[in-house]
């Protein structure tokens, strides 16, 4: 990443450009956090402020707030500028809490296990992102 | 420093990246650096209902470590000056 003067911000591939502006930060184990950029370095090594993780799963979301975060850049996949004016999620996704995302992704995951053992002991393998579970499995009745 | 050259004619025009996690975006190419970091602007994600989270992001930074492929219009590319120059290239210093 280069070091851009100030005529430059608009057009390198500096972080610069994104400084004190909240982005979205997806990371190589899939988490996505969402903050406001207040450092970076030559390795997109990233400061987020008021940094929360944005848990999906199928149709439900939470966001977890964690605070003051520094990222390593090597765990760094894309850094994305949120448009303001847009909206941020689809209409139809439903905001639960910080337990209840956390009980429904944790029976995401154990299904997932053994959808993924039973397929693998047939002989097919499955890849985990093919795998796409009804939502409405998971809300409490 | 050869594939950075070639990216930098690239930029303006519309390229779809494909990342190592699958995920594709199309998007104007703004600008590539020597690790071969990309920008783009006005993207669109390959599948969107899949990434919903990606939904209002117009602008990116992708790092260049996570780039699978970058899939080129058609007629990007002069085939004969890439080829003068990765020939330049090998013959070495």
């Amino acid at each position: 990443m280069s070091w851009a003067g100030p005529e430059d911000i608009f057009l390198s591939t500096s972080l610069a450009s994104y400084l004190d502006k909240k982005l979205l930060v997806l990371l190589r184990d899939g988490v996505k956090l969402l903050g406001v950029l207040r450092s970076f370095d030559q390795f997109a090594n990233v400061v987020l402020e008021g940094a929360c993780e944005r848990v999906i799963v199928g149709d439900l979301y939470c966001d977890i707030p964690l605070g003051l975060y520094v990222i390593r850049g090597e765990n760094v996949v894309l850094i994305g500028e949120l448009d303001l004016e847009r909206e941020e999620l689809p209409a139809h996704m439903i905001c639960v809490s910080v337990a209840e995302i956390r009980r429904v992704s944790a029976m995401f995951k154990t299904n997932l296990d053994k959808f993924t053992v039973l397929h693998t002991s047939r002989g097919i393998i499955i890849s985990s992102y093919v795998m796409f579970l009804d939502a409405s499995a998971f809300v409490a009745v | 420093m050869l594939f950075f050259s070639y990216f930098k004619e690239l930029v303006g025009k519309e390229v779809t990246v494909e990342l190592k996690n699958d995920l594709a975006i199309r998007g104007i190419l703004r600008s590539v650096d020597q690790y071969l970091n990309i920008k783009l602007e006005n993207i669109r994600v390959v599948d969107q209902d899949k990434y919903p989270h990606m939904l209002s992001v117009r602008n990116c930074f992708i790092r260049g470590s996570v780039v699978r492929y970058v899939q080129l219009p058609p007629d990007g590319v002069d085939i004969d000056i890439l080829h003068d120059a990765t020939r330049r290239e090998a013959r070495g210093p």
